[in-house]
């Protein structure tokens, strides 16, 4: 298919990989790099890139997973707005998988919830249209990428003066978590694999940070292997040259100055917000909330009957551990034992773009040996 | 590390339990087969074999619940037909008859539901069987969507013809009759309002003519043969590779995917080996017959496509891998839990 097949060559590969064997020859020392995406992460174990790396070049997975970071307390919320009377609570279909307290939204709907699977904002916005004596609560994940879409449904809603629809807001944005990683000196990272869909729309003026307080390059990346490959060879690159630059590999999509329009309208309908992440606690202005003129929306507000609360995650789990970057997946105790895709008791089980979730798809086996 | 299917934790049944994945096994081996103990299903083919009065009869049932009812390349009532058919032929079975029950909510319109049994007719003549009893049940508007059917059949298995998961051997070359995930895709863009400029048609197909085309090119060469339904590719060729203690290595580059297809894919983050069809077929060959049998099938209309898309080996009994197109080799899991109900 013209624009996959070209970014899937094994020719390509091959090279690539000879190119980075060479660069990571030229630094003689171990290299840990983080890909800040999940989607880079689901990439990297689907088309074994980690295959084409020589010994010494390492990727550890970052937070860059939207499901995976939306903290426990978040998702037993949702479940308890799913259960109020006369509710109908929409979100992403992986969301729905994830465990709250008890179970999760797909439990609570066998159980009999209203809980509806939609693939964008603006289709729980039609449920809502669609249900004027409902009230329809859109549970809103992601990072940079998805912003624009809830922006839009919330400024659509208030257009069409639509006054039964809400968002549960877990919106986060990825530069304030790379420093809380930085800061917390758990483990030495040498560069980043920037996150391209995030970056398209928030452009990469935010990560100028990383390398001009931190020293470390940032190669903003594609997702298919030959730009994984190519973002490891550019970082490595920079690396011996002892450079620290924020570097766009990502060129057919991202610009420096990011998406002007969508970038208004999010700023527009949202205002930062200081939320707690799963596995890096509570960060400062790292999320998004609805600017006081929006507030009607904000299904915070709009149930007092639902309190939000902390909790912590299962004592078994290392999913907090897995989305710093500080274990792998399979360091986790109940790694493909206790917890599995079908009954996931960490969120990096439940998402494609989860670390484990990921590993136990298509790494595990390889690891074993298998072929 | 164990991945046999583990005992039921759920209180309720969760759609996953129908998605022919790892649930749906985890659902029937803890609920049904416990209940219904007896040699026949233990095997868990798509059909039973049962010998009466030295008869070999192949015996098998299933339900349709797609919506919508109506898609492009097909309709509930076609794939009704044609997935006993196929579950008939995949046995080695000349099916002979079919049952058919009906349940249709309050208000459904007879203009469709006439439509739907005409086309059911018409299925059945194309496959030479015959809808010999039936049963109606019609339930209040919301307690079901639309129409439901479930589709019984019996076939007579010639003599001589042995074909089961458990014969597939180290050396078996896998064949696929053609483009892989047309049909759930179709049905996928339909539902999600995906317009991508091509439609995008079912394959749904009744593959008896083609299967006796194979049979008379390989005979009993043909080790096995399975229609990748539910779970597609990826669980049928688990189920084998389980089955018969093998591994089975694929070639990303030559299994047959539609280019729009890929792009939908692509699009909803689905494996082209997860997604459903209805009228295409994996056949697992001795290596000496291999040609002859891809010949054959291509000389069919049904496997114009058809291509070698991998082999069985003897190491690592029960795994499934691909050499991805980029270089690099990854296993196919057996699917979990898809979220795509109601897709047959």
């Amino acid at each position: 298919m013209q624009y996959l097949d070209e970014f899937r060559r094994s020719d390509y590969a091959q090279r690539l990989a000879a190119a980075i064997r060479d660069e990571a020859a030229k630094l003689d020392r171990p290299v840990r790099l983080m890909e800040l995406c999940g989607g880079h992460t689901h990439a990297i174990y689907k088309y074994a890139v980690d295959a084409f790396l020589p010994e010494n070049v390492r990727l550890i997975h970052g937070p860059g997973c939207p499901v995976c970071v939306t903290p426990r307390g978040r998702v037993a919320h949702a479940i308890e707005l799913a259960r109020q009377p006369g509710v109908i609570l929409a979100s992403f279909g992986d969301m729905l998988r994830v465990p709250g307290e008890k179970g999760s939204l797909l439990k609570a709907r066998a159980q009999g919830a209203d809980v509806r699977m939609v693939y964008s904002p603006l289709d729980a916005l039609k449920i809502a249209r669609e249900n004027p004596d409902r009230r329809v609560v859109f549970f809103a994940i992601g990072f940079e990428t998805t912003a624009p879409a809830h922006a839009m449904a919330v400024l659509r809603a208030e257009r069409e003066g639509i006054r039964n629809f809400y968002l549960l807001t877990s919106l986060v944005t990825m530069p304030p978590a790379i420093r809380a990683i930085l800061d917390s000196q758990e483990l030495a990272l040498d560069g980043f694999i920037g996150p391209g869909h995030a970056c398209s729309i928030s452009g990469t003026i935010p990560y100028e940070f990383v390398a001009e307080e931190y020293h470390r390059p940032v190669v903003v990346s594609g997702f298919e292997p030959l730009d994984l490959l190519q973002s490891v060879l550019m970082v490595l690159r920079q690396l011996v040259r002892g450079e620290a630059r924020v570097e766009i590999q990502y060129k057919r999509l991202v610009r420096p100055e990011g998406n002007p329009l969508a970038l208004a309208r999010v700023a527009q309908v949202f205002e930062p917000k200081t939320v707690e992440w799963r596995g890096l606690g509570v960060l400062p202005d790292s999320g998004l909330q609805l600017r006081p003129a929006f507030a009607h929306m904000d299904a915070d507000l709009a149930f007092p009957e639902a309190v939000p609360r902390h909790l912590e995650d299962p004592k078994a789990c290392e999913c907090g551990s897995i989305l710093r970057g500080a274990k792998a997946p399979w360091e986790c105790r109940i790694f493909g034992t206790a917890c599995t895709p079908e009954n996931p008791i960490g969120a990096c089980m439940v998402s494609p773009e989860g670390a484990c979730a990921a590993y136990y798809k298509y790494g595990s086996r390889l690891q074993e040996g298998a072929i | 590390m164990d991945r046999k299917p583990q005992p039921l934790r759920e209180t309720h049944v969760l759609l996953g339990h129908g998605s022919g994945g790892k649930m749906s096994a985890e659902l029937v081996q803890s609920v049904f087969l416990p209940a219904f103990a007896n040699p026949t299903p233990a095997a868990l083919n798509d059909q039973a074999v049962i010998t009466l009065e030295g008869a070999r009869l192949a015996f098998t049932t299933d339900s349709f619940v797609v919506s919508p009812p109506f898609f492009p390349g097909g309709d509930i009532g076609h794939l009704a037909v044609n997935g006993t058919v196929n579950d008939l032929v995949m046995g080695g079975a000349r099916p002979c008859c079919l049952s058919a029950s009906f349940i249709i909510e309050e208000g459904f319109p007879v203009a469709d539901l006439r439509r739907v049994v005409q086309s059911m007719a018409a299925a059945a003549e194309e496959a030479g069987v015959q809808i010999v009893t039936g049963d109606t049940k019609v339930v209040e508007r919301g307690a079901a969507d639309g129409l439901y059917i479930t589709t019984a059949g019996v076939g007579v298995i010639p003599a001589g013809r042995e074909l089961g998961p458990d014969r597939v051997r180290p050396g078996d070359v896998i064949l696929c009759s053609g483009s892989i995930g047309d049909h759930g895709v179709a049905v996928m863009a339909l539902r999600s309002g995906l317009d991508f400029g091509v439609p995008i048609e079912s394959d749904t197909a009744a593959l008896g003519s083609l299967v006796e085309a194979m049979l008379a090119a390989g005979g009993a060469a043909i080790h096995a043969m399975r229609d990748p339904t539910r779970g597609g590719v990826a669980a049928s060729l688990n189920e084998w590779a389980q089955a018969a203690g093998v591994q089975i290595l694929l070639e990303e580059a030559a299994v047959p995917v539609r280019e729009e297809v890929r792009a939908v894919c692509e699009l909803l983050g689905l494996d082209p080996l997860n997604v459903a069809n209805e009228g295409k077929l994996l056949a697992a060959v001795a290596p000496e017959a291999a040609d002859a049998v891809l010949s054959a099938m291509r000389a069919h209309p049904l496997g114009r496509q058809a291509a070698a898309v991998g082999e069985v080996r003897a190491g690592n009994a029960g795994t499934v891998f691909i050499r991805t197109q980029v270089g690099g080799t990854r296993p196919v899991e057996y699917p979990s839990g898809e979220q795509l109900p109601r897709i047959c």
